[in-house]
């Protein structure tokens, strides 16, 4: 049809210049470059000497070394940061996907006094930026000593990590927070997933002697992959790239990789090598999730504006 | 479903839990903490009330303002220029042609990397000594001695207050474009293919297709866009903190970043909560729009 109508309009007598065509590709490389140019930029710093670094000719073709990321390793606490990043990002993802399944299956499946209530509540405070959740409870946090609520001895990392806490205060509040901004996306998205899933199948189970919370987790749960797939990139993208709220509240055994990575920005001069180094490492995960779930991703962001 | 009535409560119990420990309280300390005088590292106990003292330095604060102006300032730019290439963009790479889904994938990738990185990559390239955005732009302003006059030389970019400006707003694109890119190619696939086609019979060429058919048929798309960039601008700080520091002077220093040096450098929490409280309002009131143009649950149940 779309063929049909093309040759209608355009007239298909004449040969033309594609210029849609071509401008199209024309831009699709220009777009290609600009895109991963800086980040390429940034790969290739980490594998370069101090002195090719501070070069004021920048070199495309040099002899890579690994000598940065052995110093973050070496010199610096790279491996616990990295862990405390890993618990944090992965123990919030986790905390969202189940606490908003479960909201998200109150709210669409039943009828309750306040479900209107709560359902806006959580669009309305949807956008509290992590500076506003920083500045206001800091404070208390320091001054009520919060962030040693937990004792650290429960969870001391094993020898040969680095000295450290796997597990305390500082980051039960991060997980706090990071899974307080993704609620509300994530409990929409859910309950959008939950309202295509036909109702027989919970009334059979039901019939069957399920009980609520068995519908929830054999029958719901199961067929809501795709949801919690989207749900779950986009709590663990912003666990593992917030940088403020970590800032704050983690303290020296408990930093994320971004609060690591902004202490190579010194007053005495930027450690560029190292910088890069952390930088590669910590977009990793982020740049594999979008090559296997691109999908998703963009699934995630259009929902926001175009299922409405 | 029929069950017992506290039931529906038990489920949502852990959300609203979090909802309410993570963002409620300090929603609650925010209208508190501005009552107050109260320093970071002091004890709770050493506090001073001020009465509506913190509210009246806000309003007579030329920072306070100076920072306002200047989230304008960039949020006009970055939403501008974004509206124009997301959009511009999708209509272009609308028609599925060959590369088109790893076009999609490689854009998807400024939206995943942290802002922290997104700032030291801006930072290093914009470098005035070795930064390869300087060394590309000398090259060319020598070969081409005449576009040296248009820009073409190297630049002190983060040291002068209208280039440190630019650079910011050129990171925000930068990172920010592929997600207007995003929805408004997810609207222009949505779009009734029966009145596209009907149109095309009726003559209508490719911009008027665009500018009377396509964009009327998506404003509310465009409007959400917008009004997200929008947010995002007021709530965006990282990218700026890590490549300009609010500076040369205070010449990006947008509201965000004045709030989080006011708590964090100035050490002054109770004033640092009345700017909280500020950002918060503005920002709900946005939420609240944006949930009158695309309400994520009236569609989809009797809300």
């Amino acid at each position: 049809m779309a063929g049909t109508l093309d040759h209608a309009v355009h007239g298909g007598h004449r040969r033309r210049v594609p210029w849609g065509e071509i401008s199209r590709y024309a831009a699709m490389i220009v777009l290609a470059l600009i895109t991963l140019a800086p980040i390429f930029v940034m790969f290739a710093t980490s594998l370069k000497t101090p002195v090719e670094i501070q070069s004021r000719i920048p070199r495309w073709i040099f002899m890579p070394t690994l000598s940065n990321y052995e110093a973050i390793v070496t010199q610096y606490r790279f491996v616990p940061y990295l862990i405390s990043s890993a618990v944090i990002g992965l123990g919030s993802t986790a905390i969202t996907l189940l606490t908003a399944g479960m909201a998200a299956f109150a709210l669409a499946r039943m009828r309750f006094p306040g479900r209107g209530l709560i359902a806006h509540t959580t669009l309305v405070i949807r956008m509290i930026p992590p500076a506003v959740l920083a500045v206001t409870v800091i404070g208390f946090w320091i001054a009520w000593g919060i962030g040693d609520l937990v004792p650290g001895w429960l969870y001391t990392l094993p020898q040969g990590l680095g000295r450290g806490k796997l597990l305390d205060g500082s980051q039960l509040g991060l997980m706090l927070f990071y899974t307080a901004l993704n609620l509300p996306f994530s409990i929409w998205l859910l309950f959008g997933f939950i309202r295509q899933i036909p109702v027989e199948l919970e009334e059979a189970a039901i019939v069957d002697g399920a009980n609520l919370l068995q519908v929830l987790f054999r029958v719901i749960f199961p067929l809501m992959g795709a949801g919690f797939a989207v749900s779950a990139i986009f709590t663990f993208r912003i666990a593992w790239n917030e940088f403020i709220l970590a800032l704050m509240l983690t303290n020296r055994f408990t930093k994320t990789l971004p609060v690591f990575a902004q202490e190579f920005m010194r007053d005495e001069g930027v450690l560029w090598g190292q910088l890069m180094a952390v930088g590669t490492l910590i977009v990793i995960p982020p740049m594999l999730l979008t090559f296997f779930a691109a999908k998703q991703i963009i699934q995630g962001v259009s929902a926001g504006a175009v299922k409405g | 479903m029929r069950t017992n009535r506290f039931v529906p409560y038990l489920f949502l119990l852990p959300a609203v839990a979090i909802l309410a420990l993570g963002l409620l309280v300090p929603l609650y300390n925010a209208v508190m903490l501005s009552f107050y005088d109260w320093s970071f590292g002091q004890a709770w106990s050493a506090r001073r009330f001020l009465g509506f003292d913190n509210f009246v330095r806000l309003v007579t604060d030329p920072g306070v303002w100076a920072s306002v102006r200047t989230t304008f300032v960039f949020g006009f730019w970055v939403v501008t220029l974004e509206m124009l290439i997301g959009v511009g963009l999708a209509l272009l790479l609308e028609k599925a042609v060959r590369g088109a889904s790893f076009i999609r994938t490689v854009f998807v990738m400024p939206l995943m990397i942290a802002p922290v990185v997104v700032g030291l990559i801006w930072r290093y390239m914009l470098d005035a000594r070795s930064g390869v955005v300087n060394y590309y732009l000398g090259q060319i302003g020598e070969a081409i001695p005449f576009l040296q006059n248009l820009g073409f030389a190297p630049q002190v970019w983060l040291a002068d207050p209208t280039l440190a400006m630019v650079s910011i707003v050129v990171s925000d694109v930068w990172q920010w474009t592929p997600f207007v890119f995003m929805i408004v190619l997810a609207g222009l696939q949505g779009l009734p293919g029966d009145v596209i086609e009907a149109s095309y019979i009726d003559g209508a060429n490719w911009w008027r297709m665009i500018w009377h058919i396509k964009l009327p048929m998506m404003r509310n798309i465009l409007l959400i866009a917008l009004l997200m960039r929008v947010i995002d601008v007021f709530r965006a700080l990282e990218v700026i903190f890590i490549m300009t520091g609010g500076g040369p002077g205070r010449s990006t220093r947008v509201l965000s970043l004045h709030l989080f040096q006011t708590a964090y450098t100035s050490l002054d929490l109770g004033y640092a909560a009345t700017i909280a409280l500020l950002l918060s309002v503005i920002l709900i009131v946005f939420s609240v729009v944006l949930l009158v143009l695309s309400n994520p649950l009236k569609e989809k149940a009797d809300f």
